[in-house]
């Protein structure tokens, strides 16, 4: 039910690939490689979690990015200028982008207006407040930065599991948690099947759509203290078209875009498989960086053809029934 | 029929309910009584009030006056979320679940069986299984509801609805889009919820299926109670009486002496021409210089006919024929190109196009039917529409104001005015009278027989049965989605065709 057929797909071209990139890089199968690999998409994971469940509800997130590059500015200017302990600065910066989620989810609500429309305005709202936080690029030195930089899981082979992809791959765990087990994750999928009907089924639709942004904007701001940590530094310029790469992550990932199906874990293969290509063309070490871009563009196109293809499957059956009813 | 129940108290008490919307008086004064454990059917033609009645109790529009009492107490649901835990349930045609849900989470969504904040996904599936046995349903509840027929999602949502401990069942046309089978399966689920105690009001437009189901049968009219009868005691042509508000005694028609003209030549005609679901195949002939007025109940097929003779319905079986040639009516496209003209019953949605000026709305299928390539400049339209809003006294005279500005009668002449202005064979006009005060009326009919008597064909629908009886050479009935019976000459009164509509059997055979 919940679009497993497409998620399998991913998976097939993610093995496939892999297993290309190793046939021509042996070194690309290490655990050195994937655990890097982890640790350099681990944001993006964390936000496409996020924009996951945003999708599957029928709306949509385009302030992650921003939101992201005023975290990391307000953590820096926050750790650096103001002397504020760290925990403390990551709790307030959790606490805001929580608030600044379920404050466009209330407006969407509340005016009933497209989400892309809304989520587009928090997006230059948080971009645009990071710049006025500053225009320059903060260096965070702060000792917890280095000590958490520095803790790292060894697996066999030499590959080393850092801290922020181990809070990646916990968020992604809870977040496949919450949406198959939990009432939360069924309405969310009720959302996405029609909001009027979900609303006459007894959904608190407002209450839900508030929930489903404020979960998206706190990963982003979560994203955001992981991509300091990824960084050492606040930047407003950082992150700019994560919103983006996820976005694709979550629609190769198998998850209709109009909403209503989708899994998390199609999400992770979604950003792994981004994440491999990029890797291949470091190893390939020839090839502009940007061939990333075409390859996703490419594959968002493949796989949203798929997806039009299922759905149209899908509908079919029901049309014949009720042509042949006499 | 289930008529052994004595005077039980009332499940479902509604009482002097009023509503309006603008000027327009939906409701007047309706009462409604519906005992437990009965199956009662609500019954009207178009604007009669039924989905107005039910919206209002449910509490999706506010009500102007009136109380409604639900086993005694008075209620007052503000959303069909608190109607729903008041235990008022609707269900209506379109079936209101998630397609892209489980048929388990669709039952329980919101009330799913939790442990420690985790759904507890095997024991609502076995819920699910054990409540959908009792409905005589044995299937995979963990698969999407959208992958089971219309008439399993009817099931559901019903045993959603008496799961959510529903007194009262509202079914607004559940079986608009069922087959015999599938219908004989929903009426043992009704018979047996009626057993338990359940109320249900019943919304239909198959008569058959309101006298085979029901116990008690309400009629409204124009937004006014008709009356409430025992279904058992209540003839078929009283019901339809009482539907389309006709007096027996009073229906000598009025129909101008058509004269014995001599028969005239066949413009179209279709043979065994249908399309399964959608209208039983049927004969007609449309001849030059004769109107054809097509008689039925809302929901008989009569709009479908149209459709079908237009092109805008594909058949799956038959042969048309203009002028004695075959052709084949695939789109709209073949039928303008055929000649034909389409006024549709939905002026505002289908017909004109409201921002656009009255001489803008005249040429547009004349320009449609000469392609783009050979656009007709601004001389010749203006010269079109000067025509038409003289020869059909469009008022206000003005080609240049826009239609939407007009009052429904003009709208419906600049409409007539399109079709004419592509010099048609036949002109189809579903329901041309419909929202237009009474001297447009009037003029609409003069329009209609004088273009008759210029030799073209014409076919037109109408709920209007006196109207009909006036303007046609022949009548069809139709009943049930079947053409079951054709009048001509003197044969054509109000009373003959109530007598085609009422008539039993006939129907049944062409469905089966």
């Amino acid at each position: 039910m919940k679009g497993l057929p497409p998620v399998l797909i991913t998976a097939i071209v993610l093995v496939v690939g892999f297993g290309l990139c190793a046939m021509q890089f042996p070194n690309i199968a290490s655990t050195r490689v994937v655990g890097n690999l982890l640790t350099d998409n681990a944001f993006v994971g964390i936000v496409a979690t996020g924009m996951t469940f945003v999708i599957i509800s029928g709306g949509i997130d385009l302030s992650v990015g921003s939101v992201i590059g005023f975290t990391t500015v307000f953590v820096a200017l926050a750790i650096e200028r103001w002397g504020v302990p760290p925990l403390v600065a990551f709790v307030a910066i959790l606490v805001l982008s929580a608030a600044f989620g379920a404050a466009m989810g209330a407006v969407i609500h509340v005016f009933d207006l497209p989400p892309f429309i809304v989520t587009l305005a928090g997006m230059f709202l948080a971009r645009g407040a990071s710049f006025l936080l500053s225009t320059e690029s903060v260096p965070i030195t702060a000792p917890v930065y280095s000590t958490v930089s520095d803790f790292a899981l060894r697996m066999p082979g030499g590959g080393r599991l850092s801290a922020i992809a181990i809070i990646m791959l916990v968020i992604l765990i809870g977040g496949i948690l919450l949406l198959r087990l939990t009432r939360f994750g069924a309405n969310v999928y009720a959302l996405g099947g029609g909001r009027a009907t979900a609303s006459l089924m007894g959904v608190a639709v407002g209450k839900m759509t508030i929930k489903i942004y404020m979960l998206s904007s706190l990963l982003a701001g979560t994203a955001g203290i992981v991509f300091s940590f990824y960084t050492s530094a606040g930047y407003s310029l950082s992150a700019v078209g994560v919103e983006l790469d996820s976005i694709a992550a979550v629609v190769i990932g198998g998850t209709l875009l109009t909403g209503g199906q989708g899994s998390v874990i199609g999400t992770f293969l979604g950003v792994l498989i981004q994440g491999m290509i990029q890797t291949y063309i470091n190893f390939d070490g020839t090839l502009s960086s940007w061939w990333t871009k075409i390859a996703t563009g490419i594959l968002l196109f493949a796989f949203i053809a798929l997806q039009q293809g299922l759905v149209a499957l899908a509908r079919r059956p029901v049309a014949t029934r009720a042509g042949a009813a006499s | 029929m289930e008529n052994s129940l004595g005077p039980a108290p009332p499940l479902l008490e509604v009482r002097g309910i009023s509503k309006s919307f603008g000027a327009v008086r939906a409701l007047q004064e309706v009462d409604f009584t519906l005992r437990a454990g009965e199956i009662h059917a609500l019954l009207g033609e178009n604007g009669a009030g039924k989905s107005t009645l039910i919206k209002v109790v449910t509490g999706v529009f506010p009500r102007d006056a009136g109380v409604v009492r639900l086993g005694g107490d008075e209620v007052a649901p503000r959303s069909a979320k608190a109607a729903l835990e008041a235990g008022i349930a609707t269900v209506y045609q379109e079936v209101n679940l998630l397609p892209n849900l489980s048929v388990a989470q669709n039952l329980f969504l919101d009330r799913q069986p939790m442990r420690f904040g985790i759904v507890r996904e095997g024991e609502m599936r076995r819920r699910a299984e054990a409540l959908l046995t009792e409905f005589g349903l044995d299937i995979d509840v963990a698969a999407p509801l959208g992958n089971y027929s219309v008439a399993i999602q009817h099931v559901t949502a019903i045993a959603r609805a008496v799961d959510l401990s529903a007194r009262v069942l509202i079914l607004d046309e559940p079986t608009a889009s069922l087959d015999r089978h599938e219908v004989e399966i929903l009426f043992g689920i009704m018979r047996q919820l009626a057993r338990r105690g359940i109320g249900i009001v019943f919304v239909s437009h198959f008569l058959d299926q309101v006298y085979e189901i029901s116990d008690r049968i309400t009629v409204l009219r124009n937004g006014r109670l008709v009356g409430e009868r025992e279904t058992a005691s209540l003839p078929r042509l009283e019901l339809i009486r009482m539907m389309l508000g006709r007096e027996l005694a009073e229906t000598t028609s009025a129909r101008a002496a058509a004269g014995d003209r001599p028969p005239r030549e066949v413009c179209a005609s279709f043979e065994n021409y249908g399309k399964a679901g959608y209208v039983a195949p049927f004969n007609l002939e449309l001849r030059h210089g004769e109107v054809v007025g097509l008689a039925g109940l809302l929901g008989s097929g009569r709009t479908e006919t149209a459709r079908l003779v237009f092109g805008a319905e594909r058949p799956d079986g038959g042969q048309a024929r203009v002028e004695g040639a075959p052709v084949r009516l695939q789109s709209p496209r073949d039928g303008v190109r055929q000649g034909f003209g389409y006024c549709p019953e939905e002026r505002k949605t289908d017909g004109i196009v409201a921002e656009l000026t009255v001489r803008e709305n005249i040429v547009l299928a004349l320009q449609a039917k000469r392609g783009l390539h050979r656009p007709l400049s601004r001389r010749e339209q203006d010269e079109i529409a000067r025509r038409y809003v003289k020869m059909l006294d469009i008022r206000p005279p003005d080609p240049e104001r826009p239609v939407g500005l007009l009052s429904g009668g003009n709208q419906q002449k600049a409409l007539l005015a399109r079709w004419l202005a592509t010099a048609p064979r036949l002109l189809v006009l579903d329901e041309p009278t419909r929202g237009i005060d009474v001297g447009a009326h009037a003029e609409i009919i003069r329009l209609i027989r004088e273009l008759c008597d210029d030799g073209l064909a014409l076919l037109v629908i109408s709920s209007e049965l006196d109207e009909i009886v006036t303007y046609s050479d022949r009548v069809v009935v139709l009943r049930d989605r079947a053409h079951v019976e054709e009048l001509a000459g003197e044969a054509i009164d109000v009373t003959n065709i109530l007598a085609a509509i009422a008539a039993e059997g006939a129907a049944k055979e062409a469905r089966a």
